[in-house]
Formats: C-alpha cells, structure tokens, sequence
C-alpha cells in the first residue's frame, strides 16, 4: 500500500482494510517505546514478546506492537494488554515469558505486576494524546486507522479555508505553548495577510526541566502532529512547514522523519497533496539546546539559520515571520488539537474545559509525587484533583508543600492555592503560568529559598544575553540568593530582591525574562517566612542551604 | 513607506509624524528626550539595553520607544516615576555587570554610559559589583577591545556588518557570559575579514573598543563620519 499515489476517497478503504487486519488478533500487546521506558529497556521487552508468543504458539492470535507513552513513565517499560487495557509495569525481558504464558495462554492476568493505581487515569482527559500508547507511531496505516488524516480530507472535500478558520476559532483553542494566544485568530491574521509564500513552524523545543509532554506526543503521534500542520496550512494558505525539535529529542526526530516519508509517499505530502491542487510539505529543523529558542521570534532566527535572540514585536510573525513573510507559529500541542477540532466541530470542542479556557492540556507531572508521568487533563481542573487525584498524592507519605506550575519560569503556588482552577487566568492571576505545561510537587523535605536559587540558575543559563534586565539582572539576584544561603542575607536583601525581580519581568524584551523572575516573586509572596529565617535564624527550614555550603568547604 | 501622518501625544505635547516612524525619533525630533544606549540612527535596531521604554496609555506593559511604530491616537509617557527608577536600575547593573572604573578609563569624559548615569542620578550602585577579568586583544594594529568595559549593545556588530559590510564582529556564549568576537574567535590581529574601518571604534558608546593611543574625542570626531560619506558619495 505504501507508494502510491492516494486519492481523497482510498483513506477509508486503508482504515477499514486495516481494522479488518486488526481484527484477526484477539490480543494486542502494546509496548511503550517512548524514550521514557527505552533506557529501562523496552526494545528488549518488545523483542521478548515476539520470541515469547512464537515459543507458546500464539503469534496468529497475538500482535506485538511498538507503541507511544501510555503515560506512566515512572514505572516503564511499560506494556499494555487489550482487551481489556491490563497495564504491565515495570516489565523486564525475564517477566514476558511468565505474562504470555499466565495472560495469553491461560487468560489469567498476572495480578502483581499490574499497574495498580487506577486513579490516574480516571480524571484524565485524552484528546491530544488520544492515540498514545494505542497506535505504532511508526506505521501510518495505524494512524489512519485509528481515523486518522480523516480531517484533511474533510477540509479539502467539504471545507473552504475560511470555513476551517470559523470552526478553530469556534473551538475557542488557545496555544499550548504558554502564552495562550487564541489560535483561531492568529490563524486569520496569517489568512488575512497579503504577502506570500507563507510559513508554518510548529514548535517542539520544548526546553524546560523535566517538561517532556511534547516529546512523548511526537513520539507517540507524530501524524497528528503533520495532520495538524496540514490543516492550519490549508486553512491560511501555506505550501512550507517546518517542524522545529530539539536535537536532544532522537527518538522524536527518528519517528517523526519516518513519519513525513510515509505520508510523503502516500502523497499526503507534497505537491498535489491526495490529487488535489494543495500542496505542502515540511522539513525537521534541529535546535541545539538554547531554552530562548522556543521563543516565537528566536526560533524563527534559528530557522533562518542566525543565533537564536528574540527580537521585539511589532513586526509579528503573522505578518512578518521567516524571511518576513507572513509565518504561522504553532506549538505542536495545538495543532495536535487541530484534527478533533474539524472532525467533531469547534462547538463540540468548546464544551470540554471551561468557557474561557477550551479543552485539554497535558502536563508533565513530577516532582515528589507518586504517580509521576504525563497526564492530559480538561482544563479548570483543580490542582487539588492533578496532584492528589491524577498524582496520587505526595510520595513517601510526606507533607505537600508547594507545587511549582509552568516549568523553570513558572509560579510556587502554597496548599492554600490548591484548589484554584488550571486555566491560563487563574495562573496567571496568582503570579504562575500555564508555560509548556510543567508541574513540579514540592514536599517538606525541600527549602522554597534553594528551589527559587535553582530555577533563577536556569534561567541565567539560559537568557541569550541581548537584553540588560534578564542578563545582568538575573545574575545580581542570584549573588542575592548565593548571599542569604551562605548566611550572609540581611532583610535589605528581600527589598532588593522584589524590586530586582519585578523590574526584570516588566523590563525584559522576550517571554524568558519577562517570566524568569516568576519564582522568586512568588516564593517571596507565598514563603516569606522562610526568607526570613534563613536571613535572621540562620536556619533552613528543609535543612538544606547552610549544610551545601559547609559540604563544598569541605572539599 | 506611505505619505500619510500619524498624530499622537508624547508627555503631552501633540505631535504629528509621518506613519512607520517609531516613538524615539518621533520624540527626538520634537525635543523630547529619551535615553538611549543601544540605538544609534542609521543602524537597525535591536531594542536590547531597554532604557528607551516608554509608557503607552492602555497596556500594561512597557515598550522599547526605538523599536514601537507609532499609531494615531497614541499616548506615550516617557518619564513617569517607574521609567525613571526603571532606568536607574538598567545604569544600575550595566555599571555593575562588568568592570567599569571611570577614573582609569580611556573614555572617561566621552562616555555615553557615563554621562546617562550624571543625567539620571544614578550616585550609587545598590548590587555588589562584579569585577571581570576578560583578556583585552589589542593584537589589531590600532584597534584594541577590552571586553571589561563592554555592555553588549551590539552597535560594532550592526556598524560592521550593516555599514561596513565586513560582518567581522559577532557574539559568542549567551546570557551573562556572552562575549563580542572576531571572526570565528580569533584574535583581532589576524582578523582576515576586518577592514581597520574604525566604526566600531567610533560607535562604541563606551571605551570596550577605541584606537590605541588616540584620544576618544579624536576617534569620535565628526570629519571622520564626513569623510566617509564624502567617499561614499562620490
């Protein structure tokens, strides 16, 4: 099947051509191959499984698969049983015999090994990740099986580019890359302007700490990804895109390279995209560890091929993008919205989340936390519900603390803000923000003062350096903070801090700076008091700074 | 850019410029001043060193006036109280950043860094000062950097590749640690694309790079910008 030229009406004949296919089995072992459990050894898994289903004689009956992130990346490799959805964790080559021979063969579920905690998934909402863990991310028959790449043929049989526009911009989908800019209207100003060509760059440099939402998305879906770039092309009139990942992302990169060569083959791609007179193809862009390049103007820089520096806006993207011509940023969450949004109507898609606030979010769940991994939940959840529903509440039966949303720039929001609502509003309304989605636990056994030092560390690493408030500015508050932890801080310090860190978010030209001082400015709202016993008791709460500071002396 | 004109209001005084002006030369032409360090007219902007942001009536937040297009109907302030403490704050740790001692530098008298910090008040610096200790290449035959003394503005870079054409300057590292060099970090000396045009010499607003053994009011005098632009017109 892979080769020829498709036209608008064989998709159907594919998907049904392969349920037919997937119906002949009467197990499906999934096996998460995502680079959360392929360092534990999930390739070994996967091949273990082979052999094991021919050694029992049940490889008619079986199909092994490789598949996406099913989410629970604390306990990898981890391996799914349909029907039923029997989750395996933490299974190793040696335990695959005894799974085939107990599950398959005698049909008894092998109870120990299963991954118990079913409250992480109950609160879960799966739109973007609605095919991660079910689908092989590396054939595209699976995709369009699972109905897939049924929205562009929709949008080019039935659709007129502004019709797509209406219903985006109906769904009331904001942009998942943090700031949360209505998508359907960036997508207008794009349509609306003149010049051509036009540009896509859907952003996957997802730099943050311990965020890798969009990582186990690309790996686990990267069609929907190109299905969402599709769309958005159709509909402003684009005919390149370009898909900008990290080069620390390998697997990522790998499946999303086979994945534009299949659909390239099967013309999903390229001129005459299914023999219609659209055409769009995309191109990998790589970027080399810089966090700012998940910017909007400094990706586009990259991509261009100069250092990646942020510049001011005015002039924006959508009217003065790549080469300055008229450029459509997306994050690859949004777009990965795009195909449930043409298919089932923006009205459909309004009703899940809140009314300001559509739809999903996945976020990266870590920390100290018990059910660590990726979780997509609607958005107005509490963070009550994410961190002791969805999380499980804080590991080692210690006591919450803080919980730090939206990644090294985001917001320390104390126990009394548990219950706020996760919408871009209400985080930003208490000083965090929505960022690439990260959400760190924080439990007592962490000081809040060493956890602001750490995050402003990141940032200075970080900032590119153009601008004098995030570059000189963030390096001042750190001697600030190296100051209070050696227990040489005086209460002056705290003044010094706030206005610092205020004048840093309000001075700074990109998103980085203007949001870098968000821990401290929150931890000194929320944890004063442990500012202020580090300055005059000289104590850390958490025992933590004054005794790094005697172990490196030591040295 | 189109005929049309553009009225708005800068501290309130009514002015009316031709549309795609941006507020800093709107300002400066009509005497109003507003400081500026990375901002040289001629050369792009970049909108980094942020002592030219201004307050625009309707949005919270703060624009860089060098960098922000005027529209109709514009109210702009430029010195409110919190542009002022902002911009003593920016002097604040550009002095503090690096090693900046007036009394022993070359351009002691002609800085541009200097003079903002008379004219704002900026008597003293509230963060502890940092004292770099960078390597000065003076291996060029008259030109010499001393990267103590910068402050990253990046007019050498846009005035050599902009103006000169030679793109011998550019920036190495990021954030604190970000570094103006030659060529791919060579020495200036064996520089193969510098032209020894001096402009970056005479745009520096500071004394990081000067000609050796000259007087900055000399490297910075008017004949030489005359000269070149005779040459360049014939």
């Amino acid at each position: 099947m892979e080769g020829t030229r498709l036209k608008l009406g064989d998709l159907q004949k594919i998907a049904e051509h392969e349920v037919d296919f997937e119906r002949a089995f009467k197990h499906r072992i999934n096996v998460c191959c995502s680079s959360g459990c392929v360092p534990f050894g999930a390739f070994d898994v996967l091949k273990a499984f082979q052999e094991a289903v021919k050694e029992f004689g049940v490889e008619k009956e079986c199909k092994v698969a490789r598949t996406g992130c099913v989410g629970t990346c604390a306990v990898g490799p981890a391996v799914v049983i349909e029907p039923g959805d029997y989750l395996y964790q933490n299974v190793t080559p040696d335990k695959v015999r005894q799974i085939v021979r107990d599950h398959i063969v005698l049909g008894l579920p092998v109870k120990d090994m299963l991954y118990q905690n079913e409250a992480f998934f109950k609160k879960q909402h799966r739109l973007v990740l609605r095919n991660a863990g079910k689908i092989d991310p590396t054939r595209i028959q699976d995709y369009i099986a699972a109905g897939g790449y049924a929205a562009i043929v929709k949008c080019l049989a039935t659709m007129t580019p502004q019709g797509v526009i209406y219903e985006v911009l109906g769904s009331g989908l904001r942009g998942r890359g943090g700031a949360g800019f209505p998508t359907g209207q960036k997508w207008s100003l794009v349509a609306r302007s003149h010049s051509s060509p036009k540009y896509i760059v859907a952003n996957l440099d997802e730099g943050d700490p311990g965020v890798f939402a969009n990582r186990t998305l690309a790996e686990a879906d990267p069609h929907a990804i190109l299905e969402g770039m599709l769309i958005a092309a159709y509909a402003v009139g684009a005919e390149k895109g370009y898909i900008y990942i990290r080069a620390e992302y390998p697997l990522a990169i790998e499946t999303l390279q086979k994945a534009i060569a299949q659909a390239r083959a099967m013309s999903l791609l390229g001129e005459n995209v299914l023999e219609t007179s659209f055409k769009f193809d995309v191109e990998l862009r790589f970027g080399a560890g810089a966090f700012v390049a998940g910017e909007e103007t400094a990706i586009l820089a990259s991509v261009e091929g100069r250092r990646a520096m942020p510049r001011p806006r005015p002039p924006y993207p959508a009217n003065s993008g790549l080469w300055g011509k008229p450029t459509l940023i997306q994050n690859v969450e949004t777009l990965a919205n795009i195909p449930l949004i043409v298919l089932n109507g923006g009205a459909w898609f309004s009703k899940i989340g809140t009314g300001k606030c559509t739809g999903t979010k996945c976020f990266s769940l870590t920390g100290k936390v018990n059910n660590p991994g990726i979780i997509e939940v609607p958005m107005g959840i509490t963070l009550h519900e994410v961190v002791f529903d969805v999380g499980g509440g804080v590991a080692d039966n210690r006591k919450f603390k803080a919980v730090l949303v939206g990644g090294p720039s985001g917001g320390c929001l104390p126990e009394t803000l548990l219950e706020l609502p996760i919408d871009y509003d209400s985080l930003t309304r208490v000083g965090a923000i929505m960022g690439s989605g990260g959400i760190v636990v924080i439990d007592d056994k962490s000081c809040m003062v060493d956890t602001a030092k750490f995050f402003t560390d990141f940032c200075i690493d970080e900032s590119c350096g153009k601008c004098t408030p995030c570059r000189a500015g963030l390096a001042k508050i750190k001697e600030i903070f190296e100051g209070i932890t050696r227990g040489e801080g005086n209460l002056e310090d705290l003044a010094t801090l706030e206005k610092a860190s205020i004048y840093i978010r309000d001075a700074s030209l990109c998103g980085l700076g203007q949001t870098a001082p968000n821990p401290v400015i929150t931890t000194l709202r929320y944890f004063k008091d442990e500012y202020v016993r580090h300055i005059v008791d000289k104590v850390c709460p958490a025992d933590r700074c004054f005794k790094n500071v005697k172990e490196v002396n030591k040295q | 850019m189109s005929n049309s004109t553009v009225t708005l209001k800068i501290d309130g005084v009514e002015i009316t410029v031709p549309e795609g002006t941006m507020i800093l030369k709107a300002a400066t032409d009509n005497g109003i001043r507003i400081p500026t360090l990375c901002a040289l007219e001629g050369l792009s902007n970049s909108g980094g060193c942020r002592l030219c942001l201004v307050e625009i009536a309707g949005s919270p937040k703060l624009f860089a006036a060098c960098i922000t297009p005027v529209s109709s109907g514009m109210v702009v302030t430029t010195n409110s109280e919190r542009l002022k403490e902002y911009r003593k704050m920016t002097v604040q740790l550009l002095l503090s950043e690096r090693t900046h001692v007036c009394s022993v530098c070359v351009a002691n008298d002609h800085c541009e860094l200097q003079s903002l910090a008379n004219e704002l008040g900026v008597d003293h610096v509230m963060f502890e000062r940092k004292w770099t200790d960078y390597k000065i290449d003076s291996t060029h035959d008259f030109l010499v950097i001393d990267r103590n003394r910068c402050i990253l503005c990046t007019r050498c870079i846009r005035v050599c590749d902009e103006i000169e054409g030679a793109h011998t300057l550019d920036l190495k590292m990021r954030g604190k640690d970000t570094q103006v060099i030659m060529d791919l970090d060579n020495n200036w000396g064996v520089s193969c694309s510098c032209t020894s045009c001096r402009k970056c010499a005479k745009v520096c607003p500071v004394g990081a790079i000067y000609v050796e053994e000259e007087p900055l009011a000399r490297t910075k005098h008017k004949e030489i910008a005359e000269f070149l632009l005779a040459r360049r017109r014939r």
